[in-house]
């Protein structure tokens, strides 16, 4: 497993990241942060937190996704990885919505993800913000923000590592299996 | 059956996969909670907490069985299982099937296994059995390649009922290892008290089994599960309470004198709830004989969970259908 961010270069990949979302809000309106389980979900996390602290007099709902049912490779797969409930207590309708991964490779999450939100109403705008680009798209999908760009063999998996889900911070290239 | 999962995963990003190898679900049936480890039967409670919260959506629809066919084949009666199933497929976006014996070409004499050959010819991708004759699902499933799901055969077992039972208790109670459930009535001849004693005793819990002596076989202990013949010795230290259904429809009176006796001896009502522990959770896989095992009061009462166990019936069986379908995919399928 190789390194490819250290934990400093994650904080300035999260802070672009942050910096790029802040700057795009709507002066009005209801706007909620929507992360991908698992990484996504801490990221999402992370800037809601972030964002509430330097917009004090603002609202933002914090959601998490889980998209498993929404894969198109999941007849494809054998053995069912465990599911985890989507959290999303509030109305979408008519919001600005954030969606947060942590790393876009071939888009498919992502296009699983509007899926999967589109069953819980209709936001205004959809935005996608992602922490690690590593490009090699396979659907017509790009990212709002990124934190960083990176490329990486496709035979590779790039991995995002966070505190709270992994005991350390960086990003990491390890080999499929 | 239970095929090993080689995952080759494609186009995984990132999200959700990556964590140190997580459990993975490798049974394209589900027979019996006698075959499956406490750790299988976790992740099935895990993924039904996951189901649970797509029955609170105002659009109660997932896609992840969308283009598959479940058919519901009940050789013997049923209202809520098959309707509970049904809803649960639906709600997995699968098509179903009913099948019901009566009137059908098992009354012309065809076999089990013929009907469900010519009904897997139609391209069925999970069979859903309920069956009088014990190990009747386990018999065609080593003939089909279909997911098989045990809906209750006989007096053998009736995995999903017993799952829904142990995910109510874990629900409520916070737990099921260490706790005690006593299952009361006609043990012998019950599918649901087999399958949630092999199930509580895997997960660590005790079971104390309570009914007449020609209802509770004394060959039961065996399943690692206390006897007993008096209700009123077993209230004092239950975390929750069983009631099994007196089933008329089978074996009529000859188990005990009378009804009146029976209901006098083992019924549960509220003078007997009161000298249980406060909280406890008193059960019934249903229907009811109100007046029978348990009183009205009582079945309707702030102890009483049934109602709840059928809503957990739902996320139960959605999860299982996600299981077992998940369990084989197209590819490398012989």
């Amino acid at each position: 497993m190789n390194r490819l961010l250290t934990a400093q270069q994650v904080k300035r990949a999260l802070t672009r990241l942050y910096d790029a979302i802040a700057k795009s809000l709507p002066s009005d309106g209801r706007i909620a942060v929507i992360g991908i389980r698992t990484r996504g979900e801490t990221l999402a996390g992370r800037i809601v937190k972030r964002l509430g602290e330097n917009f004090p007099d603002r609202h933002f709902d914090h959601g998490v996704l889980d998209i498993t049912f929404y894969r198109d490779d999941l007849a494809m797969r054998r053995g069912a990885p465990l599911v985890r409930a989507t959290d999303i207590e509030f109305d979408l309708d008519g919001s600005f919505v954030v969606l947060v991964d942590d790393v876009l490779h071939t888009g498919r999450s992502v296009r699983a993800a509007l899926d999967a939100l589109h069953d819980f109403g209709r936001p205004k705008i959809v935005r996608l913000g992602v922490l690690i680009d590593r490009g090699e798209r396979e659907l017509p999908i790009a990212a709002d923000f990124a934190g960083r760009c990176i490329t990486a063999p496709d035979n590779k998996r790039v991995q995002l590592k966070l505190k709270e889900t992994d005991g350390e911070e960086g990003v990491f290239i390890i080999q499929k299996h | 059956m239970a095929k090993k999962a080689s995952s080759s995963s494609k186009s995984t990003e990132g999200s959700a996969s990556g964590e140190k190898q997580p459990f993975v679900w490798t049974r394209k049936d589900l027979l019996g909670l006698d075959e499956l480890s406490a750790e299988e039967i976790v992740h099935i409670l895990d993924t039904a907490e996951s189901f649970r919260e797509v029955s609170t959506r105002s659009i109660k629809k997932v896609p992840a069985l969308r283009g598959k066919v479940v058919a519901l084949m009940f050789f013997e009666d049923s209202t809520r299982t098959r309707m509970s199933f049904e809803l649960a497929a639906s709600r997995l976006s699968a098509d179903t099937m009913i099948f019901t014996s009566k009137g059908s070409s098992v009354a012309k004499g065809e076999t089990t296994l013929d009907t469900i050959r010519n009904v897997e010819a139609m391209g069925v991708d999970v069979f859903i059995i309920r069956h009088s004759q014990p190990g009747a699902p386990h018999m065609v499933s080593r003939k089909i390649e279909a997911s098989i799901i045990n809906a209750g055969d006989g007096a053998h077992e009736h995995p999903t009922q017993a799952l829904l039972d142990i995910f109510t208790m874990r629900q409520r109670l916070g737990g099921v290892a260490g706790k005690r459930v006593a299952i009361v009535g006609d043990i012998a001849h019950s599918r649901v008290a087999r399958s949630n004693i092999l199930g509580l005793r895997k997960l660590g819990a005790e079971v104390v089994v309570v009914g007449p002596p020609t209802m509770v076989p004394s060959a039961i202990k065996a399943m690692g599960c206390e006897i007993s013949h008096s209700l009123d010795d077993v209230l004092g230290e239950v975390d929750a309470i069983n009631m099994l259904r007196i089933q008329f429809e089978r074996f009529g009176g000859n188990l005990f004198p009378s009804l009146r006796e029976y209901s006098k001896v083992y019924g549960l009502n509220t003078e007997r709830l009161a000298r249980c522990p406060k909280d406890v959770l008193v059960m019934h896989p249903g229907p009811i004989n109100r007046g029978v095992e348990i009183t009205s009061d009582v079945a309707d009462g702030p102890n009483s969970c049934i109602l709840q166990q059928v809503t957990n019936g739902l996320a139960i069986r959605m999860a299982v259908l996600y299981l077992v379908t998940q369990a084989h995919g197209p590819a490398e399928q012989t």
